[in-house]
């Protein structure tokens, strides 16, 4: 197919408070895409906008958001345009999404086959018997042991990991063309994350998906994704091919971010902190939200909020920093 | 009731408030019920000002007005009389302290016994936790207003035996319900690290304790504020509760009963009238402080 | 004073599990089977060990949370199983801790100055213009403006509470703080301002710490030694180095194997472990890690391998000495 599977253009989501005296700007002006079969991670803090983008993508907001500008192209049509029955038909068929918490997302009082075979009864109208094989089946593709006895157990009768991975066949089980992951390694042990991750890079391999990535930990990154998009404030500050990024940031936020993560083998020399903290997401800096902590900040960053920028055909980045003149 | 936004929106323009009272502006504040019992409280305080007539004496030849905009009633009794010839607003003015000093006295004595149990036995644990709750749980077992009759026919009437004894039978709830949020505090890191820190057990229960407990416990209280009233006027309408002639506002629905067949409306409309009033809006305040504090609790 | 600051020799702590009306013992729990370590003033010793290890009791022993079940643990040479009362809450004073959460860790109904000197007040009875001037130190040494002394928990940022949490810790001047998960709860961008701070603290004032943590390079970064458990027991343990750079014991091996890289060119030779950690309820016999080792050699399921030396680390494997 021509163009990418997923082109978010220019995406605002904000949040209006009840009596509609404050806007939080959750997403702001959010503009990426996504190819068929290529991993993206976007990478934010608390208060990023992170898990709202996500939410805005699957058309899952709360009451008090609303999609304020842009638009969510999906296989070439708007997301944004569409009717809510149809959102349904995309939701868990066409964009699955995993969330952090296996236990919250298994219903304790039905077992696993139930659970697994839903997307497909629901979407595809199978029966039963003939939806509790293909269940089977999932559970042997994400690497369940004895997966006829584990079918009719309950989501308490299983580890975290394999809760997680019964929540990567639900995901899988209508075979999308998208799948979201948001922070779904966070309460796994670090073996299970590894086998977990790997699982998810060889079920991408053997159905064709695109693999969206959204945590807040750069190894995940670094190990998983072939695109970043990195969120600070509800904008997105840089984006681009992950080594590209990962060997030369172009946007002080992130360029600080990986030189203050310890790394495995350094000479536990000390840490190049960043100052501060994340803004509050309802009250942001005037200007580019990173000034307060920015180490190369200039003046003109704190009244004006930089545009995004070209850094190379792949890389973008917004800053002041990286505008034409200045480089 | 209209305890609504437009009501407070209303006040704030009006007012400019400071800080501590900006609670009011908030979502769904029960501004009325919150000014009606204010308003009771300053009745029960300035009783004996704002009462034109004494409540406990009576002409005789006065008796059964009825309220000043019927036939027959005269603006010297705006609300009528009663079959003694006493005056209905008088009495409806002093019996406002009665319900106001036992409600207060009860939940604060009930509140405050029930809510230490409730601390000791959910944090102590152990044999003194299951001491507790075996004489609680017993102790619920027992109809409360059957309970209350009881002891009331056994101790005799009173104002402060009415609340000894009402304050008996209720402090079970707290302990209860306190204890049960003890037990999940109990289990916060802050507590651990109290101890970790060489707090004592009392020292713990003081302070780490009993500050995140107080706002339950004061919801309890002001949820049961309106079933305490109730109970009063049903132990003094029963004649085991306050006695004459104190104008309590039960006992002026059972004088008042007598007189309903003939006719006298307003002398059990209006002390009910008023009964229902001040527990409506206990009710109302305690369901808008438990949706308020319910979320910050959560957070604990 | 030379010789470590805090030991532990052969500790074990079983949980009981009750059944029934009269609360029957049918099962036993071991959550730490028979482990030593040593931790030495002014420097860090490092757990890591994924669910069920132990880690988390062996931290609420040390702070005499849990009593152990067996085992020796020796505070400046002192026998701690003969303390109580008095001399217990002297122990209190010298092992102070920090948790993981920043919510959790702080009563939402105190102002952050009682906070930070409940300890101090609790075991020393100072004059209040004394207990004043340290806690402004305190708020000093972890980077705190002094009107923070006024405010409640709610006002501060994640990060900021930790600080709080620390100060706290300090307040007493302890010799060894437990610091159990300190920045997982944290943003990522302010954990590298809380361990660099803990690290000039422990220069500042020669604090040593019992650090656990999952993320094993903040681990590896912070540590002078390292100590790997699994199932209650230690497998590796020896200089932060060694055991990070060359992991001898197959556990530890695909522990760090499986850390996630810092850099997408990072390669690292994957060792996925089949299956999932055994329940404490009934671990494996002999090594409590051969039903998944790769390296499994028949005596291993019959017989319990002991921590001996082996290139400047002791590790609990019968693949060694070779």
């Amino acid at each position: 197919m021509t163009g990418p599977l997923l082109d978010i253009r220019r995406l605002s989501t904000h949040y209006v408070s009840a009596r509609g005296t404050r806007v939080t700007r959750a997403v702001d002006d959010v503009t990426l895409s996504l190819d068929q079969g290529q991993t993206l991670g976007i990478v934010g803090e608390s208060g990023s906008g992170k898990t709202t983008l996500a939410l805005t993508l699957l058309r899952m907001l709360p009451p008090a958001a609303r999609i304020v500008s842009g638009e969510m192209l999906f296989e070439g049509s708007d997301l944004i345009k569409k009717p809510e029955n149809e959102m349904r038909r995309i939701r868990g068929k066409r964009i699955a999404m995993i969330l952090q918490d296996p236990m919250m997302s298994l219903n304790p009082l039905f077992t696993v086959g139930d659970q697994v075979a839903e997307p497909i009864r629901v979407h595809e109208g199978t029966p039963r018997r003939s939806a509790w094989k293909r269940a089977t089946e999932l559970l042997k593709a994400v690497r369940i042991a004895a997966p006829e006895t584990r079918v009719g157990e309950y989501p308490h009768q299983l580890s975290g990991g394999m809760r997680q991975r019964i929540v990567g066949a639900i995901a899988i089980s209508c075979e999308p063309r998208i799948l979201i992951a948001d922070e779904p390694t966070t309460s796994l042990d670090v073996t299970i994350q590894a086998q977990y991750l790997n699982l998810l890079r060889d079920l991408q391999r053997s159905h064709n998906l695109a693999l969206i990535f959204i945590t807040h930990n750069l190894g995940i990154v670094a190990k998983m994704c072939d695109q970043v998009a990195v969120m600070y404030a509800g904008r997105m500050v840089e984006a681009g091919p992950v080594k590209q990024i990962y060997n030369a940031p172009a946007h002080p936020y992130t360029r600080a971010l990986l030189e203050s993560i310890p790394r495995l083998g350094d000479n536990r020399q000390r840490l190049t902190a960043i100052d501060g903290q994340p803004p509050d997401p309802s009250a942001p800096p005037p200007g580019c939200a990173f000034h307060p902590r920015c180490p190369k900040v200039m003046d003109r960053c704190r009244s004006e909020a930089p545009p995004e920028f070209r850094v190379t055909d792949t890389q973008t980045s917004r800053c002041w920093l990286s505008a034409p003149a200045a480089r | 009731m209209n305890g609504t936004a437009a009501n407070s929106r209303s006040v704030s323009t009006v007012l400019a408030l400071p800080s501590r009272l900006a609670f009011i502006r908030s979502e769904g504040f029960p501004l009325i019920p919150s000014l009606i019992l204010l308003m009771i409280t300053l009745v029960a305080i300035l009783a004996p000002v704002l009462a034109p007539h004494n409540p406990e004496v009576g002409v005789l030849g006065d008796r059964f007005r009825p309220p000043a905009w019927q036939t027959g009633g005269t603006t010297d009794h705006l609300l009528g009389t009663d079959h003694l010839g006493r005056d209905v607003l008088s009495r409806l003015i002093f019996g406002s302290r009665i319900s106001v000093v036992v409600g207060l006295m009860v939940i604060i004595v009930a509140g405050a016994v029930g809510t230490a149990l409730g601390i000791i036995s959910g944090y102590l644990g152990r044999w003194v936790d299951q001491v507790i709750m075996r004489v609680t749980d017993a102790w619920l077992a027992l109809p409360a207003l059957m309970l209350a009759i009881f002891l009331a026919a056994i101790v005799g009437p009173g104002i402060s035996n009415i609340i000894i004894i009402l304050a008996a039978v209720w402090w079970t709830r707290y302990a209860r319900v306190i204890r049960g949020e003890v037990l999940s505090i109990r289990e916060r890191d802050f507590v651990r690290l109290a101890v970790v820190a060489g707090c004592s057990k009392w020292k713990i229960m003081r302070m780490h304790i009993l500050p995140n407990v107080i706002n339950s416990a004061i919801v309890l209280a002001t949820l049961q504020l309106g079933q305490v009233i109730i109970a009063e006027a049903g132990l003094s309408f029963l004649g085991v509760g306050v006695p004459p002639p104190l104008p309590a506002w039960g006992l002026m629905l059972a004088d008042g009963k007598k007189g309903l067949m003939a006719g006298y409306w307003w002398l059990t409309v209006l002390p009910g009238g008023c009964i229902m009033l001040m527990v409506l809006s206990a009710n109302l305040l305690g369901d808008w402080l438990r949706v308020k504090f319910d979320p910050q609790l959560r957070q604990l | 004073m030379a010789g470590p600051v805090l030991e532990a020799k052969n500790l074990v702590k079983h949980f009981p599990v009750k059944r029934g009306l009269l609360s029957r013992e049918v099962a036993v729990v071991r959550a730490v089977d028979d482990i030593s370590f040593s931790i030495d003033p002014g420097k860090t010793l490092g757990v890591v060990g994924e669910s069920g290890c132990g880690k988390t009791t062996t931290a609420k022993m040390v702070l005499m949370l849990e009593r152990p079940t067996g085992g020796i643990m020796r505070f400046e040479g002192q026998d701690l199983q003969a303390l109580d009362g008095g001399s217990l809450r002297a122990y209190r004073r010298s092992v102070q801790a920090v948790f993981q959460d920043p919510y959790a860790s702080l009563n939402p109904r105190m102002r952050v100055g009682s906070i930070i000197v409940e300890p101090l007040v609790t075991n020393e009875s100072l004059a209040s213009a004394e207990v004043r001037k340290r806690l402004l130190r305190l708020l000093d040494l972890v980077g705190l403006p002094e009107r923070a002394a006024d405010l409640f928990p709610h006002e501060f940022s994640g990060g900021q509470r930790q600080r709080i949490a620390i100060a706290r810790a300090l307040s007493l001047s302890p010799k060894v703080i437990v610091l159990d998960e300190p920045v997982s709860a944290l943003d990522v961008s302010i954990r590298a301002q809380i361990l660099n701070l803990l690290r000039d603290l422990q220069a500042q004032l020669g604090v040593s710490y019992l650090f656990i943590a999952h993320d094993l390079a903040a681990v590896a970064h912070m540590s002078h030694t390292i100590a790997v458990m699994y199932l209650g027991k230690i497998v590796e343990i020896g200089p932060a180095e060694i055991v990070a750079k060359s992991p001898k014991h197959p556990y530890t091996q695909a522990l760090f194997s499986a850390a996630l890289p810092s850099h997408p060119d990072e390669r690292r030779d994957e060792i996925i472990l089949a299956g999932e950690v055994p329940s404490p309820l009934a671990p494996p016999a002999g090594c409590r890690f051969h039903p998944r080792c790769p390296h499994a050699l028949p005596r291993c399921s019959s017989e319990e391998p002991k921590l001996l030396s082996e290139s400047g680390r002791l590790v609990a494997c019968h693949l060694y000495p070779k």
